[in-house]
């Protein structure tokens, strides 16, 4: 990791190393710890993901770099500008694409791009080009004189991603880019976002809780109950989880997973109702596990082998798949978000 | 920038959209047909009072598009006060004319149908900020590198504006109810409601932006705005009152809106001294007879005054 470098003062630092630096950032909504002192830097160019189940604090974390939500701890800066000290500076060299839409469905294409350059005094006459120039990269620009209310959930949200990009942003923040989007649409967003990352010189910092996606960043943090537990590129979590995933079907998983403790010494748990373990050589465990699988155990109606994928680097780290770990969060959730409704949460 | 026509959606609605949204996603990683151009590079400049001017224009605009996109909302905002003009007007005409010395009880509401028609638009408008918390958009304006109330006060102008192109409309319809179209009548009357427009519009956001879901601005605008109509004196002359109600006249903004439009109508028609005494008595404060000009300066005050206590509120939420 690079020195820390501050840079207040400064305007417009041309080439920060760091886009993002964040220490011991904590926030706590009345008695609940959203944000439990993560840390981390982006280096300027990287696409950065956030990853870990909702609920695990990362659209909290998103929203204190973009100075929407005060730290109750700790610092942070973005492209080179303290996110309490220096709000303006921080905002004007951010984009944002919220989770929830923000488009003005009443106005066309065109207008809510306009809206947005006026409101962050893009220079008018670069204003027509630049839009051409954001809205033929996500292909809407045929489109452009169309109310947005008439476009398909995932036209909405690439137009959003041109309009974060109007004002030529340092730093793009995604919150969920792609959450409730079609597979196809999905992968044609990501298609998107690393066109733009080789034609403009950008940080990109999103979250995700889609695992598979998470492939796509150079470098992912993965944050469960408000902590960062693990943060390097996909492939070196991967290679770092060492062993293949086994999956089993049986009639009676309780027997079984006590069965492959007493006789292979694997320790199996319940994930989405299958039994699962990780073994160092899957496929050339499969076999032994038939020949020694003692008759008396339940019978095993299914087995699949996995290389290790994100989900694995998960739960290596906090023990559960982020899909039960989401199950298990959305009571605290529940509680985060009535304490924000009943204004627990403003500021 | 002048060309900015409002597609409204029409025919080519599903079935178009459908197919791009298919040739789009089926070839994904293509760049856009064109040479690979030059990147256009803009930069955000530091905050400024050019740059906050441009933020209030377009805030201002946006209001006015919006408007303009929706037609039903025109026609709809018209029914009210032309059911009060004429099917009260006319209807209650027979049962009035004891009262009113001969002067077309379309006349005498005529003032109050304005003001209450301008007041309808501009709490509608204001109830967009309401709209804009719920679906998400307010947040694009919260974020950007302007001031809150920058933002306020192009909402306010924005809405202040429609509900007196609203009031336009009403003085178009002068001439039925038997008002004539003096020059400086109807001048009197725009910048009168001018001033309501705004006022009212200040006095919407200011509660709009405490208010988290519509539902509950409309419950509210219910429970402010037809009491502040009754209250007002837009149905009835303001003197000979019950004490209690005298009282509540004399509190109500609206009144002095009414009152200098009122006279402003019956200095351009011929009526009876009488006629005048009964239904043009003016507002009295402890037997005081206030100016017009005071009135419409308290309307302006308060709009003021609504309006910095809007962005107070607005730069102190969320």
């Amino acid at each position: 990791m690079t020195d820390p470098v501050t840079l207040s003062g400064m305007t417009d630092p041309p080439a920060h190393p760091l886009a993002i630096e964040v220490r011991g950032l904590v926030k706590r909504y009345g008695e609940i710890e959203a944000v439990r002192g993560v840390e981390f830097a982006v280096k300027t160019g990287e696409v950065f993901g956030f990853l870990g189940p909702n609920g695990a604090g990362k659209t909290t974390t998103i929203n204190m770099l973009c100075t929407l939500v005060k730290p109750t701890a700790g610092s942070a800066t973005v492209a080179g500008y303290d996110v309490m000290r220096e709000r303006d500076d921080v905002r004007r060299n951010i984009g944002l694409v919220f989770q929830d839409p923000t488009l003005d469905g009443y106005l066309t294409a065109e207008q809510n791009l306009r809206l947005h350059a006026e409101l962050y005094g893009v220079q008018s006459n670069l204003v027509k080009p630049r839009m051409r120039q954001v809205l033929e990269m996500i292909g809407l620009w045929d489109r452009k004189d169309s109310v947005v209310a008439t476009f398909s959930g995932g036209m909405r949200r690439r137009l959003e991603i041109a309009r974060g990009l109007m004002h030529s942003p340092r730093v793009l923040f995604l919150d969920e880019p792609t959450i409730g989007l079609d597979p196809q649409t999905r992968r044609s967003i990501w298609t998107y976002i690393r066109e733009l990352k080789e034609r403009e010189e950008i940080t990109i910092f999103m979250t995700t809780h889609y695992m598979d996606e998470a492939e796509w960043c150079d470098r992912i943090a993965i944050m469960d109950h408000g902590q960062i537990v693990a943060l390097d590129s996909p492939e070196t979590l991967k290679a770092g989880v060492g062993t293949d995933r086994v999956t089993i079907h049986t009639d009676d998983d309780e027997a079984a997973i006590t069965a492959l403790a007493e006789r292979f010494g694997v320790e199996a748990g319940i994930v989405e109702g299958a039994v699962s373990f990780g073994v160092p050589a899957g496929e050339e465990f499969v076999p032994r596990l038939f020949q020694d699988w003692d008759p008396a155990h339940p019978s095993i109606r299914s087995v699949s082998v996995s290389r290790p994928t994100l989900d694995d680097v998960f739960m290596s780290f906090t023990g559960s798949s982020i899909r039960d770990a989401e199950e298990d969060q959305s009571k605290q959730r529940n509680r985060v978000m009535m304490q924000v409704m009943t204004g627990g949460g403003r500021r | 920038m002048s060309s900015r026509t409002t597609h409204v959606p029409s025919g080519r609605g599903e079935p178009g959209r459908r197919a791009e949204e298919h040739v789009r996603t089926d070839r994904p990683a293509q760049t856009p047909p064109a040479a690979p151009q030059e990147v256009v590079r803009v930069s955000v400049p530091q905050r400024s009072l050019a740059s906050e001017m441009r933020a209030i224009r377009i805030v201002w605009r946006r209001e006015l598009s919006r408007f303009r996109a929706d037609r039903m909302r025109m026609v709809t905002a018209l029914v009210q006060p032309l059911l009060f003009l004429f099917v009260l007007g006319s209807g209650l005409q027979g049962l009035a004319s004891a009262g009113t010395h001969g002067v077309s009880l379309k006349t005498f509401i005529y003032p109050g149908i304005l003001c209450i028609s301008v007041m309808f638009t501009a709490m509608f408008s204001a109830a967009s900020i309401v709209w804009d918390r719920e679906f998400g958009f307010l947040r694009e304006m919260m974020v950007a590198p302007v001031r809150r109330s920058s933002i306020v006060i192009g909402k306010v102008l924005g809405g202040a504006t429609v509900a007196s192109f609203q009031g336009v409309i009403i003085i178009c319809l002068a001439g039925f109810v038997h008002v004539p179209y003096d020059p400086l009548l109807i001048l009197g009357i725009f910048g009168l409601q001018l001033l309501l427009a705004f006022a009212i519009t200040a006095f919407g956001v200011m509660i709009a932006v405490r208010i988290k879901q519509m539902q509950s601005f409309m419950g509210v605008m219910q429970m402010i705005v037809m009491p502040m109509f009754f209250i007002s004196g837009a149905l009835f002359p303001a003197s000979g009152l019950p004490g209690w109600l005298t009282v509540l006249n004399r509190i109500d903004p609206l009144t002095y809106a009414v009152d200098p439009m009122r006279r402003l109508v019956f200095n351009h028609i011929t009526i009876s001294p009488a006629a005048r005494h009964a239904l043009d008595p003016g507002v009295t404060w402890w037997g005081w007879h206030v100016p017009a000009l005071v009135e419409a300066g308290m309307i302006a005050l308060l709009g003021l005054g609504m309006l910095a206590i809007a962005i107070w509120e607005f730069s102190t939420t969320e």
